[in-house]
């Protein structure tokens, strides 16, 4: 399904190219190299060579880029680009769809994330993942953020647990909205709120990242401020790597942005440096809305 | 686009509007049609088992005055209790009419007359006696079982359509006006129709020993066939990988639901009771035939309900770090379990009310005795059924009536219970 999506997306693309402006005739697609700063001195992430094909169909070319510890990086680009897609090879997502295949080197801490030895377990213990939708598990509130740290036997107490889950949800900010209502269903919240939960449940976990997919894209303006806030709190503490299509969110709270086009990380650049004065046509012309 | 093109529109629009509301109101009929010959179908099915069947719930009974006499039992002086159930209780029984109608005289109108009983009577009196043997030599008043023939006259003699007197013979008919008069016959309810087992003399069977035998058949069906049925539909869906032999397998599951029931029979009794040797007419072998039979429906609804179960709670189980046998069983498993136990009961009423098969492993045969366990030779509730509506005698008509209300009554209320238990159960998300 992933990969007619991006069937679709490139025939659509190239049409517009086509009859637009003459982009493509500077820039050949198979040309592309990432230009700006995608490597870091202090990595916790660092992919190199990162190709991710879904059966016959690659999807994700040739990606370096690394994530800075306690950096939030935004990933932007038009629909069916990739992003999500290499979002989710970072902690294994990818490998419960059965045509995916994934090569090149992606470390995490220096430490091999798909290597055989590497336990998927662990690894998704440590790198948290938000997704689009929210998805807290039909259970009370309680339990939805007390499920990772009883899953790991993070917690031998249950005041030590009643902790972890006070801790969890004070710093997603939603202590004081449901402490009266730890028992009742996580899902009888509303939208922002119940995306806070999913939010309190990865960090109830202290994972060292956190991939967060599109997370305010089902939510309204407000609560979409209030997730911000706290991913601008939270960086404080965690590795961020956050894909969304908003480009004002990736403006408010990334402090680097990367492009993708295509499959192809375009350009990595400083957040303000991407907005104001991007070095690749492409990155131009999608952030002044030519395409996307 | 000038004013009058606009109205033009709107006024095409409105003609096609009545035509596409008359549309919508000839659907609705349609359905509702469709709903009330159903229900009528159902009413009339109902009516007329009900009204052949409840008959059978009550048991005419005639009251003798019963001279426990020792000598007529045919017991000497130092009698054991050997003698004693062997004593000629029939005797009894003959003794007690004859005093009851001392006119009658001769040999056929005598045979007429001891006809009226059921050879109930003395199994009762032998009974009574062996929970009390100091009855002997007293007298006792005590309502005796009518014989069938006597029970169905008895039963229809103030119907409509006129009293069906079937082998009753004139006399006998002059015999019962008599007890009639004096008030010494009337219908009793019926316990011995739900205790007792299959009997050649209508007025004595029962529904009780095929109830058990359909219980023991079904534990058997739903121990085995639950679990398999759902640890097959977890492993494809959630294990499997998607190749061509999961493909094949879905295919000859959905094929083996459409598969006519008898060749489960026939199956059953080439492995199961020809080459592994169990045991036939017996539950053991029923539960596992009817188990055949009912994994498919099994399978294919529990694979419906993890199918429903959204995609995105496995991902977030995923995202946290479960493992895949975790995320399972702490979240599939549980948000499809409604679903599984729906297709679970309903499979079970398809067992239940299962009967070909069942005849191809024996469990057709004529079962006296109520079975005391699975591997006790055992009939079930619809072939019970199907036994009966094959018997001559008349009073078997209301028996069949009344198993198939029984055999109804249990299949509305697992059916409620599936629809209750799914209702209880479901999470919203």
């Amino acid at each position: 399904m992933v990969s007619m999506a991006v069937t679709n997306d490139t025939e659509t693309l190239v049409s517009k190219v086509d009859v637009g402006t003459a982009l493509m005739d500077d820039h050949r697609l198979d040309d592309i190299v990432t230009i700006g700063k995608p490597l870091v001195d202090n990595a916790c992430l660092s992919m190199r060579n990162v190709n991710v094909f879904y059966g016959d169909k690659q999807a994700i070319f040739d990606v370096n880029i690394d994530v800075g510890a306690n950096e939030v990086i935004a990933m932007i680009g038009p629909s069916g680009c990739g992003k999500s897609t290499f979002l989710r090879s970072i902690n294994r997502m990818n490998d419960t769809v059965e045509s995916c295949r994934v090569s090149g080197e992606l470390l995490l801490e220096g430490a091999d994330i798909y290597d055989p030895a590497m336990d998927v377990v662990e690894l998704r213990a440590r790198i948290g993942m938000v997704f689009q939708k929210p998805n807290p598990f039909p259970k009370s509130i309680y339990d939805n953020v007390a499920y990772g740290p009883r899953l790991h036997g993070l917690a031998s107490k249950r005041a030590e647990l009643d902790e972890i889950v006070e801790t969890s949800l004070v710093k997603a900010g939603l202590w004081a909205e449901v402490k009266d209502r730890l028992l009742q269903p996580g899902t009888g919240l509303s939208g922002g709120q119940q995306q806070r939960l999913c939010i309190a449940r990865t960090i109830a976990i202290s994972p060292e990242v956190i991939l967060m997919d599109e997370p305010c894209s089902a939510l309204d303006p407000i609560a979409t401020a209030r997730i911000e806030e706290l991913i601008a709190e939270l960086s404080q503490n965690y590795t961020i790597a956050i894909v969304t299509h908003s480009m004002q969110q990736a403006a408010r709270v990334s402090s680097r942005t990367a492009y993708f086009h295509l499959g192809r990380l375009v350009e990595v650049n400083d957040t303000e440096k991407v907005f104001t004065m991007p070095d690749h046509a492409l990155t131009e012309a999608y952030i002044t809305g030519r395409f996307g | 686009m000038s004013n009058e093109a606009e109205v033009k529109t709107i006024d095409l629009v409105r003609k096609t509007l009545v035509r596409r509301n008359r549309a919508e109101r000839r659907f609705r009929l349609y359905g509702l049609a469709s709903i009330f010959f159903g229900l009528a179908c159902v009413v009339v099915l109902f009516t007329d088992i009900i009204s052949k069947g409840h008959g059978a719930f009550f048991q005419s009974y005639i009251e003798l005055d019963i001279h426990y006499d020792a000598q007529v039992l045919g017991l000497d002086a130092g009698y054991t209790s050997a003698d004693l159930r062997a004593a000629n209780f029939e005797a009894l029984v003959k003794q007690s009419l004859r005093n009851k109608f001392p006119d009658v005289s001769g040999r056929k109108e005598k045979r007429d007359m001891y006809r009226l009983i059921s050879p109930g009577g003395a199994y009762h009196l032998q009974d009574r006696i062996a929970e009390n043997p100091g009855l002997l030599g007293s007298n006792e008043t005590l309502w005796l079982l009518a014989s069938d023939d006597v029970d169905t006259y008895f039963k229809s003699i103030d119907s409509s359509e006129g009293a069906f007197t079937g082998k009753v013979s004139e006399k006998q008919q002059l015999y019962v006006a008599q007890l009639i008069a004096e008030g010494v016959i009337e219908k009793q309810f019926n316990r011995a129709f739900f205790s007792s087992g299959d009997s050649r003399e209508p007025e004595l069977a029962g529904i009780g020993g095929a109830a058990m035998g359909s219980l023991y058949t079904l534990i058997i069906t739903i121990l085995l066939s639950f679990p398999i049925g759902v640890s097959a539909a977890i492993y494809l869906e959630e294990f499997a990988p998607r190749n061509r032999w999961t493909d094949l397998i879905e295919v000859n599951v959905n094929n083996l639901a459409a598969v006519p029931s008898i060749i489960f029979g026939l199956l059953g009794l080439a492995i199961f009771i020809n080459f592994f040797g169990v045991p036939r007419s017996v539950p053991i072998v029923g539960g596992l035939v009817l188990t055949l039979m009912t994994l498919p429906t099994i399978i294919i609804s529990s694979r419906a309900a993890i199918k429903s179960v959204p995609p995105s709670i496995r991902e977030a189980a995923m995202g946290m770090g479960a493992s895949k046998v975790q995320v399972v069983m702490q979240h599939v498993l549980p948000l499809a379990m409604p679903g599984m136990l729906t297709g679970g009961i309903i499979g079970m009423a398809q067992a239940l009310g299962e009967t070909a098969p069942l005849l191809m492993i024996g469990m057709v045969a004529f079962i006296v005795d109520i079975p005391g366990g699975i591997s006790d030779p055992a009939t079930v509730l619809p072939v019970q059924i199907f036994l009966w509506s094959d018997s001559p005698e008349r009073a078997f008509v209301e028996k069949t009536s009344a198993a198939i209300m029984v055999l109804l009554a249990f299949l509305i209320i697992m059916n409620t219970a599936a629809v209750l238990l799914r209702k209880r159960l479901e999470t919203r998300w």
